[in-house]
């Protein structure tokens, strides 16, 4: 977006508020709700990418060795990757503790 | 279809504006009284007077769901619904408003369950006043063949991009026969080119409509909306200035009847205002200095307009057709009195709630709502509102 959010004005906007900029989904930060998050011990993972399949909300990324691992800036904390994981890698860890 | 005036059931000329005016998606499902509207709209399209994909849905809120659809890829989009059916698209009603979708509804206005009742007030209409769409009240069949076209041409203004509905009362005008004067199709093409909508759906341009708005987003949609209606009304003006040049006959937001020497006014809305003449004159006949104020333009509300026809009055009678439970009387009422607030000499205001659900309202019981609400007004009774004809023991 070519401006953040909170500073469009009303005059700004597209008729109904339409949005006509693709991709414009990547600004908003939803990772902001989430109590707990995954940690990936890359020891133990395999590189399955099973928790990439089954996040529901493409937060996996796949690192630069080939590790997989949560982009908390979309991460909603659900943990479905902790759950789906074969060998058990993904542990959810509560935001205050770390 | 030639010019030429021809008796036609109201909706039946409305089926045939809706004709004329070209639409491509006519999307409806039938209740009453609304039904004679999209019946012969389906015939017209059955026997191929008029090319359009006509949807015969399964709900009314599928009705509405189709038109906002058609609507967003710019086809020109017609429905028409009444009372419960308009309750039941509610949702998405405030969605084509939302959408700024140009969609347009012939709105036979009929009363809200319960207890269920198929005859005519203005119930349904005032559920959706805070909607977003243009509501513009007729007065008679000439007036809704009429607005059919000014209601697409105001809708598809690129200014304006705004939906529109044309309230009638149902019965009262669905229901007659009259003598109206039909345009040639030649000179509605004149008045309403062909609709090209920018920023449509199509897959060159993506688009997205109806998005998910963060809180910090909302308020900014709403003013948006909230400007877009209330700049629709100098195109609303124009597109009624362009028609009386093709037809020679004029519409104002606010119309007026023997309203120059008046001391006191009643103030309608809808097919009220025919017989509220009638009233008048004979009053006048007897000696009372009185005058008519009709409301057509509903949404936006024409305010200065409104105080220009009630300035220098003594007394606005205004009468209702829907109550505004738990609240101030009419929604009319509440309209008027907020209109001439704070204004020096502003009239004293008699609200009067009358008709509902299709109780007959003739020239004598306007005759005496006027007295009654005069004599009310000169006391200074003009706490919340009278039911008018309520029976009591």
């Amino acid at each position: 977006m070519a401006k953040p959010m909170e500073k469009i004005s009303w005059q700004e906007l597209e008729i109904g508020a339409a949005v006509s900029e693709v991709g414009n989904a990547m600004e908003y930060k939803t990772g902001s709700w989430r109590s707990l998050k995954p940690v990936v011990n890359a020891s133990q993972c395999i590189r399955c990418g099973v928790c990439w399949i089954f996040c529901p909300d493409t937060s996996i990324v796949r690192a630069a060795d080939g590790h997989f691992e949560a982009d908390l800036e979309y991460c909603k904390g659900c943990g479905i990757c902790a759950h789906e994981c074969p060998v058990g890698c993904i542990t959810m860890v509560s935001e205050e503790e770390v | 279809m030639a010019k030429e005036r021809k008796g036609i059931e109201v909706s039946l000329a409305i089926s045939e504006a809706v004709c004329q005016a070209d639409v491509d998606v006519v999307s409806a499902y039938p209740i009453t009284p609304q039904t004679h509207i999209v019946e012969h709209l389906s015939e017209l399209v059955a026997d191929g007077h008029l090319d359009a994909e006509f949807v015969p849905v399964e709900s009314e809120h599928s009705a509405m769901s189709v038109c906002v659809g058609s609507s967003a890829v710019g086809a020109r989009s017609f429905t028409s619904t009444s009372s419960q059916g308009l309750a039941l698209m509610a949702e998405i009603f405030f969605i084509t408003s939302s959408l700024r979708l140009p969609v347009v509804m012939a709105l036979a206005n009929r009363s809200l369950s319960g207890p269920l009742s198929i005859w005519n007030d203005h119930t349904d209409t005032m559920m959706v006043r805070d909607a977003g769409w243009i509501h513009v009240f007729v007065d008679n069949g000439q007036e809704a063949y009429d607005h059919i076209f000014w209601a697409f041409r105001v809708a598809e203004d690129k200014g304006v991009r705004l939906p529109v509905a044309v309230n009638l009362d149902g019965f009262i005008m669905t229901h007659m026969i009259e003598p109206i004067d039909f345009e040639d199709t030649e000179l509605i093409k004149k008045y309403l080119p062909p609709h090209r909508m920018e920023g449509a759906l199509h897959p060159d341009n993506p688009l997205s409509m109806g998005c998910f708005a963060m809180p910090e987003m909302y308020t900014e949609t709403q003013a948006a909306r909230d400007h877009a209606l209330l700049n629709s009304y100098p195109v609303c003006l124009k597109a009624w200035d362009e028609w009386a040049a093709l037809t020679g006959r004029k519409y104002l937001p606010i119309e007026t009847y023997r309203t120059e020497d008046a001391e006191y006014c009643i103030v309608t809305m809808g097919s009220f205002g025919e017989t509220a003449m009638n009233a008048i004159d004979e009053l006048r006949a007897e000696g009372e200095k009185v005058g008519g104020i009709r409301i057509r333009l509903w949404r936006p509300f024409p305010f200065d307009d409104f105080f220009r026809a009630a300035a220098g009055k003594k007394y606005l009678i205004v009468l209702d057709r829907a109550i505004s439970f738990g609240g101030p009387g009419g929604p009319v009422a509440l309209e008027v009195r907020n209109a001439l607030y704070k204004k020096t000499k502003a009239p004293t205001v008699v609200d009067y709630v009358a008709g509902l659900a299709g109780r007959d309202v003739a020239v004598n019981d306007f005759k005496k709502i006027i007295l009654e609400g005069k004599a009310k007004a000169e006391k200074g009774k003009t706490k919340g509102y009278t039911l008018y004809g309520l029976r009591s023991s």
